[in-house]
């Protein structure tokens, strides 16, 4: 069959129908093309974007904050995670039930709750914040919609009142707000990281795109403070404050050869754990923060310099009868009359009117410098922050009178931690030390402030006013050769002195053979059982040197017999 | 040409399909690391808790309590006492 021959093949279509069809194609095609370019090559960047946007997240690696830590590796801070509760309130439409459940787990009224869901327009409330993980388990087992939990750190602080006022505490966001927490912020908090995975339908974590930022963990901190040393301190001014029924007090102790703190407590205190209706009182670090005239306590500064200057020698005989000593028109009392006392026994026994004498035969200047060199009127440079620099007045602004006073601490005011560094000059054979909140492995040099005979030389009258003759024998100790002073002093008030209301001190350190630890207490208005130093400050003294001196095992350098106390009524009265 | 074709052919497809069962295993295996990396973190934080837990019941107030209420102890007194000297155990 010849098909060629067939007419209805012979039939011809124009031919402008398949050219028409062929350039239709193109231009479809063309179109394609088009928005491929457009898609692929313009508009790239955002697609991709928009595309891993659907899978892939950003999740923040959370970083711990450092521990803190005694020098002895005791811990006194830890950041342990807890969970917070928040809400969109628009979403949450709980069931009865479910809100009692939830009530009972956050242990809060339900009004509360419903209040915190409804009353703000906002679009986000905590309900609670910092809840145990296992309850914020059980939170999220009630699977009530519109209810998210987010993981926060909490500090727990396990000596709790003890180390209150060191240690200091952290917001809710976990950031120093007070004491050793806010002064080594930078180097406590961590810095939490980042990374970049790609997660699946389900929100689990499929694969590992990149870690944007490491997360760094805070350091560890080691303070130079010693946990059983600080209890000690702590327990014991506690009591005393509570057996004379004073207003505060407040505790130091120093290690004489590397100038750590090794305890420093106050009292009020509070518990850093739970800290609602904390007082202004209570949260006050008094023995750095706060200043007092420290009385009596400034008398071997004065003693020393006259020494220094070559004016006395410690056998010098000054006249301090009839008690009484006029300046211009002020007069300077001695609580304990004698007709005359040596240098050494005016330390011993705390006469006002021998160092007002002494005192005046000494160039203002030159008791400015003394007072200055050993840390009064700057700050003590601990890092603590609101560390108080006292009050030290520029000499050309005395008047005789006040020279008087200032020789036995009455118009110059110091921080209770500067009257304990200033001790460590006699202990140090005239050297002071920079202090150290943190554990000093090697001891840093000190400087020079007096010559060693005159530190050793006021020693010795150090150690005299502890025995039964001086105004401290309650700081004696069994076993250990004591040495230190006592102070009293009227309070300031008003722009005058209080009648009664006193400020009892006592700084002192052991063994007084070879110094060790140097140790400042205070007690702020005593109201029972007596006010003088020597009977207040003196016995803490005695029993937190004696257990630290153990808990150091400090070899004793005296006699291992029973304490002598002068007959009740016979005891050397201080000046005040 | 067409034998060579065809194990071409075959060979994509084997490769094609090791692709996937790797990176399925891939996926499998980092699921499992991501878990024990939780697991660690969660070891972590109960190590803290513990150590929080050690020093709350070793708090020296309760130690000196429990010490002297219920194990009577205390401080031993002068006459009890006696020092041991260096020097002297030498000799």
């Amino acid at each position: 069959m010849n098909f060629a021959a067939s007419p209805v093949l012979a039939l011809t279509l124009p031919i402008w129908r398949s050219r028409f069809l062929l350039y239709l194609f193109i231009a479809c095609f063309g179109v394609l093309l088009c928005r491929a370019v457009y898609l692929q090559g313009l508009n790239n960047d955002f697609l991709q974007a928009k595309g891993e946007s659907r899978y892939s997240r950003v999740i923040e690696i959370p970083a711990n904050r450092g521990r803190i830590l005694d020098r002895n590796g005791e811990a006194l801070a830890i950041s342990t995670p807890v969970k917070s509760i928040w809400a969109i309130p628009g979403e949450v439409h709980p069931s009865e039930r479910q809100l009692a459940r939830l009530a009972s787990l956050l242990e809060m009224a339900p009004s509360e709750i419903e209040k915190r869901l409804t009353g703000t327009g906002r679009d986000f409330a905590f309900l609670k914040r910092q809840i145990p993980p296992e309850v914020a388990e059980r939170v999220a087992g009630l699977r009530i919609p519109g209810l998210f939990q987010s993981r926060e750190y909490r500090r727990y602080y396990p000596s709790g009142e003890v180390m209150a006022h060191v240690l200091g505490f952290t917001g809710a966001d976990d950031v120093g707000q007070e004491g050793v927490e806010l002064a080594f912020q930078d180097g406590l908090a961590g810095k939490s990281g980042s990374r970049r995975v790609i997660k699946d339908r389900l929100g689990q974590t499929v694969e590992d795109v990149e870690s944007i930022k490491s997360a760094q963990d805070g350091h560890d901190l080691a303070l130079a403070l010693d946990a059983r040393i600080q209890n000690l301190a702590f327990s014991q001014l506690k009591a005393a404050v509570a057996q004379h029924r004073a207003k505060a007090g407040g505790i130091v102790v120093l290690d004489v050869d590397t100038g750590e703190l090794l305890a420093l407590a106050n009292f009020p205190t509070y518990n850093p754990n739970s800290r609602n209706n904390l007082a202004g009182a209570q949260l006050r670090n008094r023995s750095l923060t706060d200043t007092f005239e420290p009385g009596s306590t400034l008398k071997p500064f004065t003693v020393a310099l006259a020494l220094e200057a070559g004016r006395v020698r410690p056998d010098s005989v000054i006249q301090t009868g009839p008690g009484t000593f006029n300046v211009g028109a002020a007069i300077i009392h001695d609580a304990h009359v004698e007709r005359s006392l040596t240098v050494a026994q005016i330390i011993q026994k705390s006469s006002n009117v021998g160092a007002a004498k002494i005192a005046l035969g000494l160039p203002a200047e030159s008791m400015w410098e003394m007072f200055r060199d050993v840390g009064f009127g700057t700050v003590p440079g601990l890092g603590f922050p609101g560390e108080a620099a006292g009050k030290l007045r520029p000499y050309r602004s005395w008047r005789p009178i006040e020279q008087a006073t200032m020789s036995f601490g009455h118009g110059i005011s110091v921080s209770l931690v500067q009257l304990a560094r200033a001790y460590s000059v006699f202990a140090r054979e005239g050297e002071l030390i920079p202090l150290s909140l943190l554990r000093v492995d090697v001891p840093p040099a000190g400087q020079r402030v007096m010559a060693p005979k005159t530190a050793s030389a006021v020693r010795a009258m150090l150690e005299l006013a502890v025995n039964r003759n001086g105004t401290a024998p309650r700081a004696q100790i069994m076993g250990y050769r004591v040495a230190g002073k006592t102070g009293t002093a009227h309070k300031q008030e008003n722009g005058g002195y209080a009648a009664d209301k006193y400020v009892s001190s006592f700084v002192g350190f052991a063994p007084a053979s070879r110094p060790r630890l140097v140790i400042a207490v205070m007690i702020d208005e005593p109201t029972a059982g007596g006010y003088y130093g020597g009977a207040v400050a003196a016995p803490v003294f005695a029993q937190v040197m004696a257990g630290a001196l153990r808990v150091l095992d400090v070899p004793p350098d005296g006699p291992m017999q029973p304490i002598e106390l002068p007959p009740e009524g016979e005891e050397v009265k201080e000046s005040v | 040409m067409t034998r060579m074709n065809l194990l071409l052919v075959v060979v994509l497809t084997a490769c094609a399909l090791g692709l996937v069962t790797s990176q399925h295993q891939a996926r499998k295996l980092f699921g499992e690391l991501e878990q024990e990396q939780e697991r660690s973190r969660q070891l972590e934080v109960e190590y803290g808790q513990l150590q929080l837990e050690a020093s709350t019941w070793a708090v020296h107030a309760r130690v000196e309590r429990i010490a002297s209420r219920q194990l009577h102890m205390r401080i031993p007194d002068a006459k009890r006492l006696q020092i041991v000297r260096r020097q002297e155990v030498a000799k």
